[in-house]
């Protein structure tokens, strides 16, 4: 059983179909990239795990569990964490404070002793704190650790998110783009990072990333999508030499480009 | 400027961030408590009136400025307070427990109404909240056998431990009561501003999206939200009413609502600061409005001055200063720590990105 199964999913926006009777799975303890070009439904299927949108048809299985059956906020309660494509922060927060609603579903008091700050509150928040600032020593987050959202720059605000995620410990982590926007730098670090969550901690991870390069370097399964359907699955130089793959490129001048980059490692 | 060099994890825990604070806020509390050996009974009333309505704007504040939920409805939760408070003490609970009964009992119906009402967004919710307020007024007419109705309800005094506190006689007491109550419900703000609630209110506020994707269920949040705002005003309401000496449906009045929105707006949005900063400025308009109209309109009242100007104040500082008194505050104090260094679009805000194209 993989840990992560779409089976026959299908999404439509209106006359549009988004995701085209998509069968995905993840298994434990890789890095599945999602490719393709813009408007392929990579994203969507992103949405779909994490019940924003509720598929026509096909099911949706984690560690054997029926997602459908679950409301968007009760799937990261099984180790589901995310990113978004355009950086969701809470950004009137600190980074403190956003790293810290990360650790949500492990929050264990309820709202009397909250009220009172009884000592079992405090021992709680230790112990997230503890948590959070793993994450914080992990990324490097330090000095950015009490300021706000809204004053920080673009690149930093995509690890605080990438934090995030990882504050809630999950087995499995949905990274939207997690390089788009950054730069050649930030770009590499990343890499370190997505390759240490899933050799460190054992995270399980899913990306969505057009950066070929990056691909290529930390997965190790890719699928290739074109209007919600798969083109095609295996080793990132596989996919990427795949005709279809290169047909379905051709003109966006991607590939050219990143094919060596993915080339050089395999 | 200061550099809090933190060396355990419990500061960022503990209430204030450092000795410093705390020194300064245990003399804020010590300052108020010797506050009627300073001034005389009148100011001491007007004192009273301003943490009356700092009472009824921590309230808001935790819906508005600590969730982002508009609300304009809560006029007719500070009547609920104050009646349920009343008719309590009428049927013989002590004042210590009706006080805060009246306050969940507020919550609770607070709550029930939210959960519908929460599913309407920004201006939407705002109309909702404040056809409620309209219509609390027609229900304490028409439930005018218990409510007093238009005649209303002459207020009973306090009864502390069989000590009965007059309005008019007790102001000394009558003050102590009210700050004791202002300081255990800024205690409970500021509790659960580092608890986990806390932080699910902010993230449904900045991002209901992602909220939801960490796992903050956003109706259950939005509804404890509301409840508890109820809750807070409904204190504040009861006090209201009986400070007042006697109170009908007039009373509480959905203009109400707008001058406590304005008041937190125009104090600072989720700053527990900026709703004592606006209960100063709304619990002192009117006499400044007053002497003005004395000097300039030679004593004529001018009917709807007093609310034209607030509302007049609540666009102004939309526009100009949407962090409000102590988000200026917080400005001039980063510039003079900062002094000569300051960069003028230091708190110019970075452009969001689309809204429409999050999910993509
Ligand atoms: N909420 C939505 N409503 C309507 N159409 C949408 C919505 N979200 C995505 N789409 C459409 O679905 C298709 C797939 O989008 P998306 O999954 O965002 O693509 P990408 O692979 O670039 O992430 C696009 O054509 C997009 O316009
Ligand atoms: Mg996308």
């Amino acid at each position: 059983m993989s840990l992560l199964e779409l089976q026959g999913v299908t999404l439509k926006f209106g006359g549009l179909t988004a995701v085209n009777n998509l069968t995905l799975k993840v298994e434990e303890g890789e890095v599945f990239a999602l490719v393709g070009p813009n408007g392929a439904g990579k994203s969507t299927v992103f949405n779909l795990i994490s019940r924003f949108y509720t598929p026509v048809s096909g099911t949706i299985r984690f560690d054997g569990k029926d997602l459908l059956k679950l409301a968007s906020h009760e799937v990261p309660s099984l180790g589901i964490a995310r990113t978004f494509q355009n950086i969701e922060l809470f950004h009137q927060a600190t980074v403190l404070q956003n790293l810290l609603v990360g650790r949500h579903r492990h929050r264990q008091a309820s709202l009397i002793p909250q009220l009172l700050h009884l000592p079992s509150v405090r021992s709680e928040e230790r112990a997230h704190r503890v948590a959070v600032e793993e994450v914080i020593d992990f990324l490097d987050l330090q000095p950015y650790r009490d300021k706000l959202i809204a004053g920080l720059p673009y690149g930093v605000r995509k690890v605080v998110e990438l934090g995030r995620a990882l504050a809630s410990q999950p087995r499995l982590l949905l990274v939207d783009e997690p390089a788009s926007g950054l730069s050649v730098e930030e770009t590499q670090n990343m890499r370190w990072w997505l390759d240490d969550i899933r050799r460190q901690m054992g995270i399980t991870v899913l990306m969505v990333e057009h950066d070929m390069g990056l691909v290529g370097k930390v997965s190790d399964r890719v699928m290739a999508l074109a209007d919600g359907a798969q083109l095609a699955l295996g080793t990132p130089a596989e996919v990427q030499s795949h005709p279809k793959v290169i047909e379905a490129y051709l003109g966006t001048g991607a590939i050219s480009k990143t094919a060596n980059a993915a080339g050089e490692r395999v | 400027m200061r550099f809090h060099f933190k060396t355990s994890y419990d500061q960022d825990i503990n209430l204030f961030i450092d000795a410093r604070k705390a020194v300064s806020y245990g003399l804020l509390v010590a300052a108020a408590f010797a506050l009627p050996f300073v001034i005389d009974d009148f100011y001491l009333g007007e004192a009273t009136n301003v943490l009356i309505w700092a009472i009824a704007g921590l309230g808001l504040m935790l819906l508005t400025g600590q969730t982002g939920q508009a609300s304009l409805g809560h006029s007719a939760f500070m009547a609920l307070g104050c009646y349920a408070t009343v008719l309590m003490i009428e049927a013989g609970v002590p004042f210590l427990l009706a006080l805060p009964l009246a306050g969940i009992i507020t919550g609770v119906v607070g709550a029930l109404i939210a959960i519908p009402a929460l599913k309407l967004h920004g201006v939407y919710l705002a109309i909702a909240t404040l056809a409620l307020a309209i219509l609390a007024d027609d229900i304490i007419v028409l439930l005018g056998p218990w409510t007093g109705g238009v005649n209303g309800k002459i207020a009973p005094d306090i009864v502390i431990f069989g000590q009965a506190l007059n309005r008019w006689s007790n102001p000394v007491e009558w003050y102590y009561v009210v700050l004791v109550v202002t300081i255990i419900v800024t205690l409970f703000y500021r509790n659960l501003l580092r608890a986990p609630m806390g932080r699910a209110f902010a993230a449904v506020r900045d991002s209901e999206i992602s909220a939801q994707a960490m796992g903050v269920d956003v109706a259950r949040t939005k509804t404890i939200a509301f409840g508890l705002s109820c809750a807070i005003t409904g204190v504040g309401g009861a006090f209201m009413g009986m400070f007042a000496g006697a109170f009908n449906n007039e009373t509480f009045n959905f203009l109400l609502s707008i001058q406590l929105l304005m008041m937190i707006v125009v104090g600072g949005l989720g700053f527990i600061h900026g709703a004592f900063l606006g209960a100063v400025v709304i619990a002192f308009l009117p006499q400044l409005l007053s002497i003005v109209s004395d000097t300039i309109g030679g004593g004529v009242a001018i009917p709807g001055l007093e609310a034209a100007v607030f509302g007049g104040i609540l666009i102004l500082f939309l526009l100009f200063e949407p962090m409000g008194l102590y988000g200026r505050w917080l400005k001039i104090k980063v510039f003079l720590e900062l002094f000569p260094f300051a960069r003028k679009d230091m708190f110019k805000r970075q452009k969001s990105y689309l809204k429409t194209e999050r999910l993509r």
